[in-house]
């Protein structure tokens, strides 16, 4: 192909990359602008003056509470999703029974469903139990969800790794626990790695659960309280930029510094439909 | 001796019951009896807190004559249809993308930043793109003599096409990445050979690479299509399904109808047809895209 080919596929390429990328930057300008600039002026500006006070002010006024409702939330799932998924797939894919194919094809399963057909029972269930309004029922419901597709990653990792290892171990007389905890699941760390990327993107960004389950402010996330916060802040413009450029940028800072493993995770995800 | 030991600690029932119960008990608590009890529930007057009522097959009869709920199928398949569709798009940008590109790797990146936001945050962010006065869009428009330009999301007759675009934003770049990925896959000796017999490009694209990554692709039609079914965050957040109904879709409609209306009952009946109809279709798609054979290279 001549050069002038290539020259006219770059050029394709990078309208597409303008169409990714532009609406995210004008979001940015616009959470360091005031409603004045915004209305008056043309929107691919630069601020005239940085004004960071956006940022504070909706962070003091409640988008603090959120963010750290997020975090804890969507870190303490992971953590429970990993451990319960690694050591299912562990039983499923290396220990001897009979039934593990059916049990693995029950997991499979939950990759299909569409969460929204499960809602309403979902929510009746948690309120018979008292658990309305209780963040642990976000974590649990998380966790559930989450793992058939940790798993359905984890489980090419399992396959191949080594009998001999197993063996080993065991004529040392080390027990299965031990085994597990101490050789098998520091040998799975990348694939872990992964999965914690995957976990992190679903938790962090997810919303009809919440909306759900929550309806106190004090237990909101991100996604849900972002939401209400919008409706409060209507006509100011800088807030509502400077509130969404928060939420969104944990896993933005995440995606710059593990990038290629975003990518793994989000082809390994891939696989599921 | 060494092997049975092995065999004996490693089919240990009450270690296998203790590895493998947590987590399939908690998703038959959370996954599959909710799935169950929805159907259920469909079959009862109730409005959530009260007393059930059993009023037999009434609440699926009354969907299958609601018009509401044919309508909020038909949107839900449109995007299904568009999706699909935009495929195409996506499958031409990675030919590009995969074609001795310099950049590409930092390119599939940059193109996948939007899936990585919550749809919350997209459909806020998409709302101000739309704002008739002051939004990026309309600006533009504005900028290059189209006067009057819509007020995108109040107008029932192109509010789906709107909602349309931030969802093809979205999901570029994870298609991007997977045909990217099955287009690298392919031995480049296949492509040199194909060239020497004096193949253009486009022809090596459309004989060579496009029936090679035939597999990826059908997977990603089952995704497309699937996923559409599913749609709710984006929709709910940038429209609440209207104008008047006109971007309402399945899981939409169903929401609504219990956590706004209180019907509970009508809601989990619309809930089951939402599940039998998505199992349904993604066996006839699978059936329709399924694969004689593997493809070997």
């Amino acid at each position: 192909m001549g050069r002038i080919g290539y020259f006219f596929l770059y050029i394709c390429l990078g309208i597409v990359a303008v169409f990714q990328i532009f609406p995210i930057i004008w979001l940015f300008l616009f959470s360091l602008k005031d409603n004045r600039e915004i209305f008056s002026g043309s929107p691919f500006a630069l601020p005239t003056e940085l004004r960071w006070d956006n940022y504070f002010k909706v962070w003091e006024s409640g988008i603090g509470t959120y963010f750290w409702n997020s975090i804890w939330i969507t870190g303490v799932a992971i953590i429970l999703t990993i451990l319960l998924a690694s050591m299912a797939t562990f039983a499923i894919t290396r220990m001897q029974w009979k039934l593990n194919k059916l049990v693995l094809g029950l997991f499979m399963v939950g990759l299909m469903i569409p969460i929204h057909s499960a809602i309403i029972p979902l929510f009746s269930m948690f309120l018979d139990v008292n658990l309305i309004d209780n963040p642990w029922s976000i974590v649990i419901t998380y966790t559930a969800y989450n793992l058939p597709i940790t798993m359905m990653i984890l489980l090419g990792f399992y396959y191949t790794l080594p009998r001999e290892i197993e063996e080993a171990a065991i004529i040392d007389g080390c027990s299965v626990h031990r085994m597990f905890f101490r050789i098998i699941l520091p040998m799975t760390m990348p694939v872990m790695s992964t999965t914690v990327i995957i976990n992190m993107i679903y938790n962090w960004n997810e919303f009809v659960f919440v909306n759900t389950f929550i309806s106190s402010d004090k237990f909101k996330t991100l996604t849900v309280g972002i939401q209400n916060f919008i409706g409060q802040y209507m006509t100011d413009w800088g807030a509502i930029g400077a509130t969404l450029i928060i939420s969104v940028l944990p896993i933005i800072i995440a995606f710059i510094f593990f990038s290629n493993k975003v990518v793994e995770g989000i082809s390994a995800s891939a696989v599921k439909g | 001796m060494g092997l049975n030991v092995m065999n004996k600690v490693m089919s240990n029932k009450w270690i296998i019951a203790l590895y493998v119960l947590p987590a399939l008990i908690l998703i038959a608590i959370l996954i599959f009896i909710p799935l169950l009890l929805t159907g259920y529930y469909g079959l009862m007057d109730w409005d959530g807190i009260g007393a059930m009522e059993f009023i037999g097959l009434e609440n699926y009869i009354t969907a299958l004559q609601d018009l509401k709920f044919w309508e909020s199928a038909w949107h839900s398949f449109l995007l299904a249809i568009f999706s699909t569709l935009s495929l195409i798009l996506y499958l031409a940008i990675s030919l590009i993308l995969a074609s001795k590109i310099k950049g590409a790797d930092l390119l599939r990146k940059i193109y996948l930043i939007p899936m990585l936001l919550s749809s919350v945050a997209i459909a806020q962010l998409w709302i101000k793109v739309y704002n008739p006065s002051n939004g990026m869009l309309n600006h533009i428009l504005m900028a290059i003599g189209i006067e009057n330009p819509p007020a995108w999301l109040a107008e029932p007759s192109i509010v789906l096409y709107a909602i349309f675009i931030p969802i093809l934003w979205q999901y570029a770049g994870f298609y991007i990445l997977i045909y990217y990925a099955a287009l690298k896959n392919i031995p480049e000796s296949i492509i040199e050979a194909a060239r020497i017999d004096g193949a253009s490009p486009i022809q090596i694209a459309y004989r060579i690479k496009l029936p090679l990554i035939m597999g990826v692709v059908k997977v990603t039609v089952v995704l497309a299509i699937v996923g559409s079914l599913k749609y709710f965050d984006l929709i709910y957040v940038m429209t609440g399904g209207g104008p008047n109904g006109a971007s309402e879709v399945m899981a939409s409609y169903m929401y609504k109808l219990a956590f706004t209306s209180n019907d509970f009952g009508y809601g989990s009946a619309i809930g089951f047809l939402l599940l039998i109809i998505t199992l349904i279709v993604t066996v006839i798609v699978r059936k329709v895209t399924a694969t004689k054979e593997e493809i070997q290279y």
